[in-house]
């Protein structure tokens, strides 16, 4: 399971980056995207991976989920969701502004 | 307990939501309102940091929610520094924004407020995972802030800023969750102490963190190669912003020397940082000036001048000890006050310039250029770090901070003082293009509303005067700040007091 998981989030990081290094605004933004999938992940997974433990206090059990990495990963993603919503606006401006969708606005 | 410390972030943060909600009010009633906020913040900022530096350092637990298991506020010399001197920036930043230049687009008092809001909060907080949160408030503030004014030349510079601070976001991520993956804890002192003593198998995952984390705040201070993004976002904000955006590149400095002193400060992992602060900090300082040196506009030319004040602070603080640190901490309020009064002077020259602006070409002969041409000389001077203004004050301290560390010596005296030279060379010439190499037509009338107009950049060139006049007690504070600093003990004792973990 855990090295299913660290290739997957390999595999979205690397995809997420060669995406963000392309020439158009909307590849970039879904590098961005998946970026963020895979760092959600990975932040979920710091808290390591275990199946039907409570995360609250409970006196009949001894062993707990770590209830941390998922109020870090909720966070993260209120903010990376509000963030991709500003870069899609913000390339559509810049399309409507420049007049093509390259990142440098340039005509080729 | 007291809540002295948590002030200085409630102020910005209410006052932009008291702001938004009066949106529809009056324009005077609500320039007023921005301003008493920005009044508040200085007086409070300079009660933090006189009690910080006459009693013990304060920490603050939200909620009481007691260390390390709930965030914590620790107001330490260094953060009340800082606080200050954002606080003091922001002021003049804002009447010179009064003048008109709010009007420029929708909402920026609200944004100017929360840029604040995420500012002091970087600066106060002692969780790394606080520190993300307020890393992206202030982020998201500055991108409202570059677009302020609109136009497709921002929208560009816009774009590339705000792509790359994302990426930047998500390094930051990766490093915190690695670092609470190792150690299982995001306080700073906590972690500290985690990391001074990480075992053989957690010592190479806190230092691929470590180094991480110096990625990340090497790109939001635009260390050299992640500078690249600095000169077009500069040159393409409005001037207020683009005074205001001078502190962001110190926030990455301040989160440089917080990971550097602080958290891989002592123990096994405390050489860090060491192979790569101080080339890449001289490599900053020498591509600034060549930058400098070509740039044909003078916004961008200031904008370079920002990179060179980031790789001059990096260098003193890359010198360490407390005499390396404590002249990195004088030259930083004088660097960030002097750019942030270039920026103000700078879009006065270009609105008197017609269709020509900022570009460094011959002009019409100006009006007013005995005033503005004496203010350029004067800024020019504190910029580029000439005796007896308090550039070369704080370039001075730095030299002598290098004297102590003999292997790097002969490399920062070279390019320190050839930076020096090399900027004053290029600045002479802007100045004498704008200035002398002009067409002998009069261009414009006086306008009589001169003062009011470049009172904000006086302002901030009469702190830098302050600063060179008190250089001596300022020296002491700084002095202070450091020692403080060098023992890194003393903050994790006031956080996690005897219970550390």
């Amino acid at each position: 399971m855990e090295a299913l998981l660290s290739l997957l989030i390999g595999v979205m990081t690397a995809c997420g980056v060669y995406m963000l290094l392309r020439g158009r605004t909307f590849p970039v933004v879904l590098g961005l995207t998946l970026l963020s999938y895979a760092v959600n992940v990975f932040l979920f997974a710091m808290g390591r991976l275990t199946i039907g433990r409570p995360p609250v206090i409970d006196e009949a059990v001894s062993q707990y989920a770590d209830p941390l990495p998922q109020a870090l990963v909720l966070t993260a993603i209120v903010i990376s969701f509000g963030m991709t919503a500003f870069v899609i606006v913000l390339a559509l401006k810049a399309r409507a502004e420049l007049g093509n969708d390259h990142v440098d606005g340039e005509r080729e | 307990m007291n809540h002295l410390v948590i002030a200085p972030i409630l102020l910005p943060l209410i006052a932009g939501i008291v702001l938004l909600l009066l949106r529809r009010t009056a324009l005077p009633f609500q320039r007023s309102l921005s301003l008493i906020a920005l009044l508040a913040q200085v007086g409070v900022a300079l009660h933090l940091l006189q009690s910080v530096l006459e009693g013990p350092l304060r920490v603050y637990a939200l909620g009481n929610w007691q260390a390390p298991f709930g965030i914590v506020l620790v107001a330490d010399p260094l953060a009340a520094w800082m606080v200050l001197i954002t606080a003091l920036l922001a002021l003049f930043a804002l009447l010179y924004a009064l003048r008109g230049g709010d009007q420029a687009g929708r909402h920026f008092h609200v944004l100017f407020q929360l840029q604040l809001f995420g500012l002091q909060g970087a600066f106060l907080t002692g969780d790394l995972f606080n520190l993300f949160v307020f890393f992206e408030i202030l982020l998201l503030a500055s991108y409202g802030l570059l677009l302020h004014g609109s136009g497709p030349r921002r929208s560009r510079a816009g774009l590339h800023f705000v792509v790359l601070n994302l990426a930047g976001s998500s390094l930051f991520l990766f490093a915190v969750g690695t670092l609470y993956g190792t150690f299982g804890t995001l306080n700073m002192a906590d972690l500290a102490v985690h990391i001074s003593r990480a075992s053989a198998d957690q010592q190479s995952l806190a230092r691929l963190a470590g180094l991480l984390l110096f990625g990340v705040f090497a790109l939001k201070a635009a260390l050299v190669p992640l500078h690249l993004w600095l000169p077009a976002a500069y040159a393409a904000a409005t001037a207020p912003v683009a005074a205001l955006f001078v502190i962001m590149t110190k926030v990455g400095a301040y989160g440089i020397l917080r990971l550097d002193v602080l958290l891989y400060g002592n123990g096994v992992l405390s050489d860090l940082l060491d192979a790569w602060l101080l080339p890449l900090a001289l490599l900053t300082l020498g591509l600034g000036t060549l930058g400098v040196m070509a740039s044909t506009e003078l916004r961008r030319q200031i904008a370079w001048l920002v990179v060179i004040s980031v790789g001059t602070l990096l260098t003193a603080f890359a010198l360490g000890g407390v005499n390396g640190i404590a002249a990195g901490l004088y030259y930083l309020p004088h660097t960030t006050f002097a750019g942030a009064a270039f920026f103000l002077l700078a879009d006065s020259l270009a609105h008197r310039r017609g269709e020509h602006e900022d570009h460094l070409v011959p002009h019409a002969r100006l009006a007013d250029r005995r005033l503005l041409g004496g203010l350029f000389f004067t800024v020019a001077i504190l910029v580029a770090g000439l005796p007896p203004l308090s550039g070369f004050i704080g370039k001075f301290l730095i030299l002598r901070a290098a004297l102590d560390t003999p292997a790097a010596t002969a490399w920062v005296l070279a390019i320190v003082l050839g930076g020096g030279l090399l900027t004053i060379i290029a600045l002479a010439r802007s100045g004498s293009l704008i200035f002398y190499r002009s067409h002998p037509a009069e261009h414009g009338t006086a306008t009589g509303q001169l003062w009011p107009e470049l009172l904000p950049a006086t302002g901030l060139m009469l702190l830098c005067l302050g600063l060179m006049i008190a250089a001596g007690p300022i020296d002491g504070i700084t002095r202070l700040i450091a020692e403080q600093l060098m023992q890194p003990e003393i903050y994790i004792q006031a956080v996690l007091g005897g219970t550390g973990t």
